[in-house]
């Protein structure tokens, strides 16, 4: 865990087309190898633009980006070098449409690893294995365009597994699903993380799948303003709110009782966890009371 | 109601021209075409037609699908008939009543006309339609067209453009039928009046279409440079293509077909006769 495998300073960023109006300020970072980092932010704080900061499909006005080691700020980077970049920093988006190429599930999940120059029967493997990963596996001859939504986003995830990644960044991709659409993808983004230790940055809008990161940093006005593990983020409610975020439920319903005196426990985050709590403080008070 | 367009008229199946290669069957396709034009007597006619029958048979596709492909063009066969019927002249003369002359000639090319439009639509309908997925057959033509990358022509190119944008006509027709119930339900009337107000009615369902389909293609290039694209070059493909035994026995076939054809030509037998 303790290996750095992204690591920002002094990160700056504007885009050329907008009167050169800072974007990012001044972003410093490390993200541990197999670290689940999630990054919360309301609208236009810059989260996207930082994402596409990290696989050169944006490049920094100042400041330096080391993945893997490798400085990729650096003007001098082979085109291979900017493939093998782009191999290790996978990219789910967040309207699955927008980012299937072919007209058959399996010949899209191989575009990457055909872009690469893998040879084929390698590709093959390489296929079916992300293919069963997000268990899509019968799937393999459809066409995309009658699959749900969260089938496609599945398919977009093996699309970059099977470029055998070591980290992945899912921009907003469970923002256009329903429930149960939403569910099948986080659940292959956190299996994901767990069996292969894969390094996992998640920008959402959703406190519920937030709780599940192993670490939350929050910005704001494109900079970094609290970085933290989810429990130590969800307890300053009023920051947050401040920012116009939210809280999950749970954490709120926590917070509030803390504040009217209840007796819990830090760091309540999912509804199970807060209602045995709760339920033990209700319990103790009453055995108090007799 | 947009949404029941299918795209092509791929029939997924496994008869040897499913399983053959692409690149194989638009070479044959081309040698097909090329003997259709050959067939010069009633002999070398018969066995076209015979053929064609066989080919359809042996591709497994219905019957009936494959005419019902020829309705959209059953006019002009009518009409190619029509014009030889009447406008053919020759030495025999069977039918006359004031200015119209009907002479056994023209009976004869009409009927060879009908069957060499007909067998030349069916047979590359099977060939290269019926039992070729878009995709495959896009695939083919780069790699058939690939000598002309050497003159920079962009080959793959194109052929990345066809694929994608085979993979968005279901998508866009998808959106332009969410579009038009979005402005029905303010209240625009798309589909009352006459022509030119029909057409101004759409005005508000393209600009939007436009705007989601610029959007889409700026999205799809970021998340194609994600996936490593950079061009044609220096890539691999999953699916090598390859002359396998299918494209043996279809290469075969077809030579015995054109051999057939170029033979039964100088038969000196003429049925009219
Ligand atoms: N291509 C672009 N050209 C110019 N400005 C842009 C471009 N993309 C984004 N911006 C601007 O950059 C700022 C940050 O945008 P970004 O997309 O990074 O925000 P975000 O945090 O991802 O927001 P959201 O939650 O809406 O996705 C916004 O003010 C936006 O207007
Ligand atoms: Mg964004």
């Amino acid at each position: 865990m303790a290996e750095t495998f992204i690591r920002t300073e002094g990160l700056c960023f504007s885009y050329k087309d907008d009167e050169g109006r800072p974007i990012l300020h001044n972003i410093n970072i490390d993200i541990k190898r197999g670290e689940f980092l999630c990054i919360l932010g309301r609208n236009g704080s810059g989260k996207s633009t930082f994402a596409k900061l990290l696989n050169m499909i944006l490049t920094p006005d100042a400041g330096k980006i080391y993945v893997d080691g490798v400085d990729i700020t650096d003007p001098g980077l082979t085109e291979e070098q900017i493939m093998e970049v782009r191999r290790k920093v996978g990219m789910v988006f967040q309207n699955p449409d927008n980012q299937l190429v072919a007209t058959i599930v399996e010949e899209d999940v191989a575009f990457g690893p055909e872009n690469m120059g893998v040879p084929s029967d390698e590709i093959r493997e390489r296929v079916d294995r992300a293919l069963e990963t997000v268990g899509m596996t019968e799937y393999a001859r459809h066409s995309p365009s009658r699959l749900s939504g969260g089938q496609k986003q599945r398919i977009a995830i093996a699309g970059i597994l099977a470029m055998m990644p070591e980290c992945i960044i899912f921009d907003e991709s469970t923002a256009m699903l329903d429930p149960h659409g939403r569910h099948e993808v986080m659940e292959t983004i956190d299996r994901l993380n767990e069996m292969r230790s894969l390094t996992v940055i998640a920008i959402t809008h959703n406190m519920d799948e937030a709780i599940l990161a192993d670490r939350i940093a929050v910005m704001d006005g494109g900079r970094i303003v609290m970085d933290g593990s989810p429990a130590e983020i969800f307890s300053r409610e009023e920051e947050l709110t401040a920012m116009g975020l939210g809280v999950p439920q749970a954490a709120m319903l926590a917070n509030r009782l803390r504040r009217a005196g209840m007796d819990l426990p830090e760091g309540l985050l999912d509804e199970r966890s807060a209602a045995d709590a709760i339920a033990s403080a209700i319990n103790a008070r009453k055995r108090q009371g007799t | 109601m947009l949404k029941d367009i299918t795209l092509g008229q791929y029939f997924p199946g496994d008869s040897v021209f499913h399983r053959a290669d692409p690149r194989a069957k638009i070479i044959l396709g081309i040698v097909f075409i090329v003997a259709v034009f050959l067939a010069d007597s009633p002999l070398s006619y018969a066995f076209l037609l015979l053929s064609t029958v066989l080919m359809i048979a042996v591709s497994r596709i219905p019957f009936k699908t494959v005419l019902r492909s020829m309705r959209a063009l059953i006019f002009i066969i009518i009409f190619t008939s029509v014009i030889n019927i009447f406008w053919t002249r020759g030495e025999h003369l069977i039918f006359e009543w004031k200015f119209i002359h009907i002479y056994r000639e023209g009976l004869t090319f009409a009927a060879y006309m009908v069957i060499r439009i007909t067998c030349l639509l069916c047979g590359t309908g099977v060939m290269l339609s019926y039992t070729t997925s878009p995709i495959a057959l896009t695939d083919g033509l780069e790699q058939l067209l690939s000598p002309l990358k050497k003159i920079k022509l962009p080959v793959h190119e194109f052929s990345m453009m066809m694929t994608i944008a085979l993979r968005f006509i279901p998508t866009l027709i998808e959106e332009t039928d969410k579009i038009m119930s979005a402005q029905r339900s303010r209240g625009a009337d798309l589909s009352s009046g006459g022509l030119i107000r029909r057409a101004k009615a759409l005005i508000p369902v393209l600009i939007p279409l436009f705007v989601s389909a610029f959007r889409r293609a700026d999205d799809l290039a970021v998340a194609m440079e994600c996936r490593c694209y950079h061009g044609g070059e220096g890539r691999t493909r999953m699916n090598k293509l390859h002359f396998g035994l299918a494209d043996l026995a279809l290469t075969l076939a077809f030579a015995a077909f054109t051999a057939g054809i170029v033979l039964l030509n100088k038969v000196p037998l003429n049925v009219f006769n």
